[in-house]
């Protein structure tokens, strides 16, 4: 059950469209610890490392959220780095999420990166005009006068238990806002090197990451090889590879996940192969740009395509797949693009949360339907 | 015992409607400070006086000739701005030219001090862009017309500057201050009341400059806070000072006092400039039918050209052939806008794509593309 915490050793097919990834290379890339090279670190300490790296490497950089300093984040994603860059640049905001992301506006035209922490994903609405109005707008209201590198971290998701408001998938909301980038990453290797690509672009993004995985632990390279093996920030890459060989056998799906359910997918391929079905595992990391590219081969390949994240369904990211793979596969496919995902009800109540994520057993069940 | 409110003060005024220029309080309900402010500005003279009311007066212009221009078809929208003349001019005169101004939509007499052309403001009420100007040309911002949006942009811009060593280092050439620009209607907002919480704690650079126009379209001041707003203040840990915004000397000398305290590295202040929106909130609305033309007349006798021009002449500042010369240059002006609007071209369609993102972005791209090839190709064969 580990193929989450691993970098995939297949090629990844067909990543043509990839331009917006040439980060340069970071100078004085290096881990949380001070040294170059490989460590074993879960998700959230790969963003803390990769906070690390990006402020020494960058003056400009500086963190603003609540209660980032001193406690070091509700889920310590800023453990310690209060303490070693000081409160100028690891700023306690007051409680205003609105503000948090206005003065990150106004610091970014300043000249500054300022990264933003929402606490959690519910808490978002408050900050939301400053993000689809003003930050996602603003540098077309430029004309190339200004941009805006803001950097708007969201725990996001199910899963952990959680209180109202604590749980919640707003990605397409923010996918929906042209100007805005959005990514999620999966892996701890995924989750520094997309932040630090970033932080070295010109964009505005929104970093959806999945707080159920913050604890899930993988190989993290944080040398400046790994970033020139990274994909491009918007490239998808194919968490597990499916052979021409088992394609052509006639029992291989496409199943395409981001974030969370990227180790759902990968829990049902495990479980599909024993039953001699094969999951070619396809991990979005950007849904915007979506890098369509990624899925149309794979789905050519296999002509059965399912799509599983843990937003409600109706007007979600996978709508958006199943629509373009619908437009340019057509003739490849050979049963409809199926979407498996949460409800269209308010998040429910934590102790019947199970019920609403979906699971490998929900999507299984959808592959059993692409394959009947 | 009920709780009793403090007793109102006067606004601080230094030149009467009338046109009497005061250093000294005269009265039961003066402003304290008067003689303070009065010193701040013992520099501008007749030869200040006059440039201010040149300004005012061509700024007026240009906004009559807007209004023309938009029930021409000109103009899809027009945010007029007469009668706040005074606070806008002297406010931009009261601020250093290393400050940056953070404006909403109604800021002309702010844009016009600061140097932004009129037909670069024109460009944004044509639908020709939804900017018009480089911010960094003249240290001022674009316009925003999401109400109070600005103001946490403004505190996050003082946050740099604090971070960049230009506040509190005694050099007046390079202290720098932001002013925040927002209105009655805009002070109920979220947004505005966190920016001012925010800005007091980090002790930001920041002036807020409220101009009180007494409507946020159709609803009055009252509608929008039960409490004075310069009083509010107080409860965010800054000083709040009451203006009459039509009086653009003391406008000038408030914000400069703010202005230097904010520089000093002492924090914000709040500034509530009292004034009128003599027309309509936009050409889109009507204010006939929400206020009186009672209400309207007896701001037209606090007019601030008027006082202006009322003083010059009683102190011999200025005579006929200055106010003839400002005339003739308001015209030019006026020609110079109809001309410049009415030669405006619209930009490429293709534009829309060029800064939605810095980065390449394969999506925008993509569509891009569609859209020349398909603009390229004749209706029938597209179909």
């Amino acid at each position: 059950m580990s193929a989450t915490t691993t970098r995939p050793t297949a090629p990844t097919p067909d990543q043509t469209a990839s331009p917006t990834g040439a980060a340069a290379t970071p100078a004085g890339a290096s881990g949380a610890s001070g040294a170059s090279g490989t460590a074993t670190l879960t998700l959230a300490k790969a963003i803390t490392a990769a906070l690390h790296d990006a402020m020494a490497a960058d003056e400009k950089v500086l963190l603003m959220g609540e209660d980032i300093g001193r406690l070091g984040g509700v889920f310590r994603v800023t453990d310690g780095l209060q303490a070693t860059f000081g409160e100028d640049r690891v700023v306690d905001t007051p409680l205003a999420e609105a503000t948090i992301l206005g003065a990150a506006i106004g610091l970014a035209l300043r000249g500054y990166r300022p990264v933003c922490e929402i606490q959690f994903d519910g808490f978002v609405y408050p900050a939301f005009s400053q993000i689809v109005s003003q930050l996602a707008k603003m540098p077309a209201r430029l004309a190339g006068a200004g941009q805006l590198p803001v950097v708007v971290r969201i725990p996001y998701g199910g899963g952990i238990g959680a209180v109202e408001h604590h749980s919640e998938s707003p990605e397409a909301y923010f996918a929906h806002t042209a100007g805005l980038r959005v990514i999620s990453p999966a892996t701890p290797q995924d989750a520094y090197w997309m932040l630090r690509q970033s932080l070295t672009q010109p964009d505005p993004v929104i970093v959806m990451e999945p707080k159920r995985r913050y604890w899930d632990k993988g190989a993290v390279d944080t040398s400046a090889a790994a970033l020139a093996a990274a994909p491009g920030l918007h490239s998808a890459r194919v968490a597990r590879p499916v052979s021409d060989a088992r394609v052509s056998e006639g029992g291989a799906v496409t199943v395409v996940a981001y974030g969370p359910t990227v180790r759902v997918a990968l829990d049902a391929a495990l479980a599909a192969a024993e039953e001699g079905v094969e999951l070619e595992v396809v991990d979005l990391r950007s849904l915007s740009p979506l890098d369509v590219g990624v899925v149309e081969a794979s789905a050519r390949r296999t002509g059965r395509v399912v799509v599983v994240h843990e937003a409600p369904v109706f007007l979600g990211m996978g709508a958006e797949v199943a629509a373009r793979v619908t437009e340019s596969c057509f003739h490849s496919l050979e049963a409809p693009v199926l979407r498996v995902g949460g409800f269209s009800v308010p998040y429910p109540a934590a102790r019947i949360e199970e019920h609403y994520l979906p699971d490998a057993e929900r999507l299984l069940d959808a592959v059993d339907r692409v394959l009947a | 015992m009920p709780l009793v409110a403090p007793a109102p003060q006067a606004p601080v005024q230094l030149l009467s409607p009338t046109g009497v220029r005061r250093s000294r309080p005269t009265g039961e309900r003066e402003y304290p400070d008067v003689e303070e402010y009065a010193a701040l500005v013992a520099d501008v003279g007749a030869e200040q006086l006059r440039a201010r009311y040149r300004d005012m007066a061509l700024v007026r212009r240009f906004d009559v000739e807007a209004t023309a221009l938009q029930r021409q078809g000109e103009l899809a929208l027009w945010a007029s701005c007469t009668g706040q003349e005074a606070a806008q001019v002297g406010a931009g005169h009261g601020l250093a030219g290393q400050d940056h101004v953070f404006p909403t939509y109604r800021e002309h007499g702010l844009a016009w001090v600061r140097g932004v052309d009129p037909l670069q403001v024109l460009q944004l009420y044509r639908g020709s862009s939804h900017g018009g100007w480089d911010p960094s040309d003249h240290a001022f911002h674009l316009y925003t017309l999401v109400i109070g949006a600005q103001l946490p942009h403004a505190t996050g811009y003082a946050m740099g500057v604090q971070r960049d060593g230009l506040v509190g280092t005694g050099d007046r050439g390079r202290d720098t201050a932001v002013m925040a620009c927002f209105g009655d209607g805009a002070s109920s907002q979220g947004e505005v009341n966190e920016a001012l919480s925010w800005a007091a704690v980090f002790s930001a650079p920041v002036v807020f400059f409220c101009q009180n126009n007494g409507w946020a379209i159709s609803a009055p001041t009252a509608r929008q806070s039960a409490a004075p707003l310069h009083q509010r203040a107080t409860g965010f840990g800054m000083p709040g000072v009451q203006v009459d915004g039509n009086d653009v000397l003391a406008v000038e000398a408030v914000v400069r006092a703010a202005g230097d305290r904010a520089r000093s590295g002492a924090g914000p202040v709040l500034v509530e400039a009292v004034t009128y929106r003599m027309n309509a909130h936009t050409t889109s609305d009507d204010a006939g039918r929400y206020r009186t033309r009672e209400e309207e007349d007896s701001w037209r006798a606090k007019d601030p050209l008027a006082r202006v021009e009322a003083h010059l002449r009683a102190t011999d500042g200025a005579d006929d052939a200055f106010f003839d010369a400002v005339r003739g240059e308001s015209d030019e002006l006026g020609a110079r806008v109809r001309r410049g609007v009415r030669e405006m071209t619209d930009p490429a369609p293709t534009s829309m794509f060029d800064h939605a993102y810095a980065a390449e972005h394969p999506l925008v791209a993509s569509e891009r593309a569609w859209l020349e090839t398909w603009l390229a190709t004749e209706p029938e064969e597209a179909r």
